[in-house]
């Protein structure tokens, strides 16, 4: 959703700032409560499943740290696409945002590998809290980065199509807002849900 | 002339070819004008008002004998639910954008809202989820556990009744979220030269908390929504005791939303008020920082006092105590309102037109129904009202005595600017006093019946109780205000059988929309204005003597109705207006498909997921204007 | 366009598109490599059998120095106009503290 509305940042503005920009930091803080609801959902039921399996029968905390390695990385790859156009080097901003949207795949196949693999251990959405609060959490985050990749891949048609042009700076600087945000949400469930032992 | 460049022959950079029809069916589907999104969102709303009307004279025919008989309990419960998600989320909330959406661009002096195809989007998918609640009455089951569908009762109950509930208050929540982004950027930064933030009219300041009240209250109701709507359809156990889950947890995350909603739902119609007041009192708003401190105070305290919904929950005394104190909190601000208000009305040169009269019995019914609140906050007397008539009485006098009258005051107020016609006054007086009679007839009651003991959402009451008097009486208010509302419906409609003869400024008002023709075209300033004080347009039309004497300024000054249309020679300038798009109905299009499927087949949902990809990817490569 | 020309000039803040400052590929690098070297110091105390007492704070800790970085460089609020950073703080403030006492009410954190 964020792609469109570039116009507005050659206009004036009543403060200087785009449009556009406002509004996607808008929508983040916006988004803050949505995960504030589900991580809270999260900690709330932490440790209240009254049937396993419990996180500390199926969490693989190395495979997870990779995931989370490699969602840090994206983050790098994003904001050398923005510095990439930012100096209107156009080919190297496509790399970046592809190699963003690689390594943004790689989390989400990893995501999808451990869900199946808890499956298989027995945990579903309605085997008890743990499932239900894991699954949904970890599920929404990972719509958000299935939206996100879209988005890059978007990016990079669009930049063969003539969209995107080297004037376009602010498309990449707010698809990559989202992506950041979508990765610091990671850093804290990754903590929250990963490491911080049960109590039981 | 100023020639208005909306779009170019042959524009084929799109999906589908540009629409460029302005009048008819599809110049409404795919407008982008926010003048006529505010009247789709209008029309709608009161559509639905009427709708959610005769569900409420049901109920009160039901109720108007012990015994009664008229419905069975559970279409019983249909109803009363569908009238409060009506009211709220399908009238209250898109009758007040709609007012946002015709107003911001032109009280602040802007073109158009900061995205015009969002904007539509907004009242597309708004639609779609009105629409696809209802739809439950011909698929099985509209919602029945209640305006707020307290958990477990509304995950266990067979039937799909609050999956419709939970899936088109998701639509209209996201409706709700992106108009709100989009008019709180618009208020930020659309604004003309010259107009500050402290020179916006306060209904620009009621905006803008309003919006902001949006942007963080709708994210919590869409994670209660979904973990509702998994537990009811994909078995999880988020408020299902047998599991370990707590059922509390919807309260808090419904009310974390519910509280400021409520402050959502009246903070417009605080801000309509507070532009009809001056107006007809032919002075300045008494004190306007006050006023406007006081709603940004409103909507921060707002998120802080959710837990007086459940103070009969068991929260503990710590929690109830802190509730209860910061609930008698918020009423200083809401009070401050209240002495501004009566501040500009002293020793005012009095109109009583039928805007004035409206808002004048806003303040004082909503007056009766912030004190009945505060009643509330008292933690053991609390105990004694939670989920009586008590209750009902109190919200009545706040969302129907208050937003209610505030809006119609609105309606009466901005007709002529909308529609260019006058409303008839004397009928518009008519509506208003078989309004405020029959309201307080329907309502004032219900605090008695509360206190005698009589709940909330019974189908129905033994003779012996003693509550048949008062139930009457109900009754009969509520006929008289349905009698009132049809008056309304014959003056609108008899408006449109007359001239359009409005002018500019029929009020002698004082903000930027009434400097503009009525209605406005639809770029609705031909010469951005640059805005020197509070009051602008009050200040063009009067100069203060020595002495505090008002006088005109002379003709020839800085008029009230600027020319437009033709006289300004070659010499114009070219007007960018937004184009025109079908891909904001697109998008929301797929909204109900999605909601069909997860409802019946899910290969339904993944059609509404293409769908849906098709309208914003067809509105990402179309450029905004040609 | 033409709505460019009857507006006053804007006020030259730091916030203006393209005239922020935006740090160089390699400041990028750097927080990068902080980054990994917290996550990995994360993971590792996570394997170092020390209490909850104290293992729980340093996380959070630890948490909230990546999620800083990220917010400050990455998504350059640093730099660019206050007026995003304060959006954010709402929202970022808003969901801890209304999320802080729900959990609360159901004593969450006594267990």
């Amino acid at each position: 959703m964020a792609v469109h509305t570039f116009e507005s940042e050659h206009e004036a503005t009543s403060t200087g700032l785009p449009n556009t920009k406002l509004a996607m930091w808008l929508f983040l803080a916006s988004d803050c409560l949505l995960f504030g609801a589900l991580i809270s959902t999260y900690v709330l039921y932490r440790g209240s499943s009254l049937v396993g399996p419990y996180p500390a029968d199926v969490f693989d905390i190395p495979y997870t740290s990779v995931s989370s390695f490699v969602l840090l990385a994206s983050s790098l790859t994003m904001v050398l696409a923005l510095a990439a156009i930012q100096r209107g080097e156009m080919g190297r901003m496509r790399v970046w945002l592809l190699a963003t949207a690689l390594l943004g795949m790689t989390f989400v196949g990893g995501q999808v590998y451990e869900f199946t693999t808890f499956y298989r251990e027995g945990l579903t959405l309605s085997t008890n809290l743990f499932g239900t609060t894991f699954y949904v959490l970890t599920g929404f985050h990972g719509t958000h980065v299935g939206v996100g990749i879209l988005m890059l891949l978007s990016l990079v048609a669009m930049s063969f199509t003539g969209r995107i042009t080297p004037r376009d700076t602010m498309a990449v600087e707010l698809v990559g807002l989202y992506w950041h945000f979508v990765d610091i949400v990671w850093i804290l469930i990754f903590t929250v849900v990963y490491l911080i032992p049960t109590g039981k | 002339m100023a020639t208005v460049s909306v779009r170019t022959e042959g524009a084929r950079s799109g999906l589908l070819r540009r629409p460029t029809a302005t009048t008819g069916f599809w110049s409404w589907i795919t407008t982008v004008d926010h003048k006529r999104i505010g009247i789709l969102y209008g029309i709608t709303a009161f559509a639905f008002f009427v709708i959610g009307g005769i569900e409420a004279l049901f109920i009160r025919l039901q109720l108007a004998q012990p015994n009664g008989k008229i419905l069975s309990a559970s279409t019983y419960n249909e109803f009363f639910t569908m009238h409060g998600v009506t009211m709220i989320f399908l009238v209250v909330m898109p009758l007040s954008a709609a007012f946002f959406n015709y107003f911001i661009p032109l009280q602040i002096g802007a073109r158009d809202v900061a995205f015009p195809r969002l904007n539509a989007f907004t009242y597309w998918a708004f639609l779609a989820g009105g629409l696809f609640i209802y739809s439950g009455f011909f698929l099985g089951g509209a919602p029945n556990g209640g305006w707020f569908g307290y958990a477990p009762l509304s995950t266990v109950e067979p039937g799909n009744n609050m999956l419709f509930y939970s899936l088109g208050l998701l639509m209209t929540g996201i409706a709700s979220t992106a108009s709100a982004m989009n008019l709180a950027v618009t208020i930020i930064n659309m604004r003309a030269p010259g107009m500050t933030m402290f020179r916006m009219p306060v209904f620009m300041w009621m905006g803008l908390v309003v919006q902001l009240l949006l942007a963080f209250a709708m994210p919590i109701i869409t994670v209660g929504l979904f973990q509702m709507l998994f537990d009811r359809r994909f078995g999880t156990h988020f408020f299902d005791p047998a599991a370990g889950g707590d059922p509390v947890l919807w309260q808090h995350m419904f009310w974390l939303f519910g509280h400021p909603e409520v402050y959502i739902l009246i903070l417009p119609a605080m801000g309509i008020v507070s532009e009809v007041l001056p107006v007809f009192a032919r002075k300045p708003l008494f004190g306007y920082q006050f006023v406007v401190f006081s709603g940004i105070a409103i909507g921060f305290i707002g998120f802080g006092v959710w837990a007086h919904h459940m103070f009969a929950v068991g929260l503990g005394p710590v929690a109830n105590t802190a509730f209860g104190i910061s609930t008698m909190i918020i009423a200083v601000p809401t009070g401050v309102k209240i002495f501004n208000w009566m501040g500009t009305l002293w020793k005012g040169d009095i109109r009583f037109t039928t805007p004035m009269l409206f808002a004048v019995a806003f303040i004082a019914q909503f007056v009766v129904g912030g004190l009945s609140g505060v009643t509330h906050a008292v933690v053991p007397a609390d105990y004694q009202q939670t989920d009586t008539y008590y209750i009902v009485a109190h919200f009545h006098y706040v969302l129907f005595g208050g937003a209610i009258f505030g809006l119609f005051s609105g309606v009466y107020y901005w007709w002529p600017k909308v529609f260019g016609r006058m409303l008839d006054e004397r009928i518009g007086k008519l509506h208003f006093w078989l309004m405020v009679i029959g309201f307080n007839l329907t309502f004032g009651p219900m605090h008695i019946l509360g206190l005698q003991g009589m709940p909330r959402r019974i189908q129905t009451y033994p003779a012996t109780l003693g509550l048949g008097v008062w139930n009457l009486v109900a009754t009969i208010g509520a006929f008289i205000i349905a009698t009132s509302v049809l008056i309304f419906l014959l003056n609108a409609i008899a408006s449109f059988r007359r001239p359009k003869d409005a002018t500019a400024d029929p009020w002698d008002a004082r903000t930027l929309e009434w400097s503009v023709s009525s209605p406005p075209p639809p770029y609705n300033f031909e010469e951005i204005p640059v805005v020197h004080s509070l009051d602008e347009l009050w200040h063009r039309k009067y100069a203060e003597r020595e002495g505090g004497l008002v006088v005109p300024v002379p003709a020839g000054g800085a008029g009230t109705d600027p020319p437009h249309g033709e006289g300004h020679g070659d010499g114009g300038h070219a007007i960018h207006l937004p184009g025109q798009s079908f891909f904001p109905f697109v998008a929301a299009l797929g909204l109900p498909l999605i909601g069909y499927g997860v409802i019946f087949h899910l290969w339904m949902a993944v059609a509404g997921a293409v769908v849906l990809l098709v309208g914003v990817y067809g509105w990402a490569i179309e450029p905004a204007s040609e | 366009m033409e709505r460019a020309d009857v507006r006053e000039p804007a006020p030259p803040t730091p916030a203006r598109g393209r005239t922020v400052r935006h740090p160089s590929p390699k400041e990028y690098v750097r927080i990068a490599v902080v980054l990994a070297v917290v996550t990995a110091m994360e993971v590792g105390i996570w394997y170092a059998e020390i209490s909850r007492a104290l293992l729980i704070p340093l996380l959070l800790i630890f948490a909230v120095i990546k999620f800083v970085l990220v917010v400050l460089w990455y998504m350059h609020l640093r730099f660019d106009s206050r007026t995003y950073a304060r959006f954010f703080m709402i929202g970022l403030a808003g969901a801890v503290t209304l999320f802080l006492v729900v959990l609360l009410t159901f004593r969450a954190f006594s267990g």
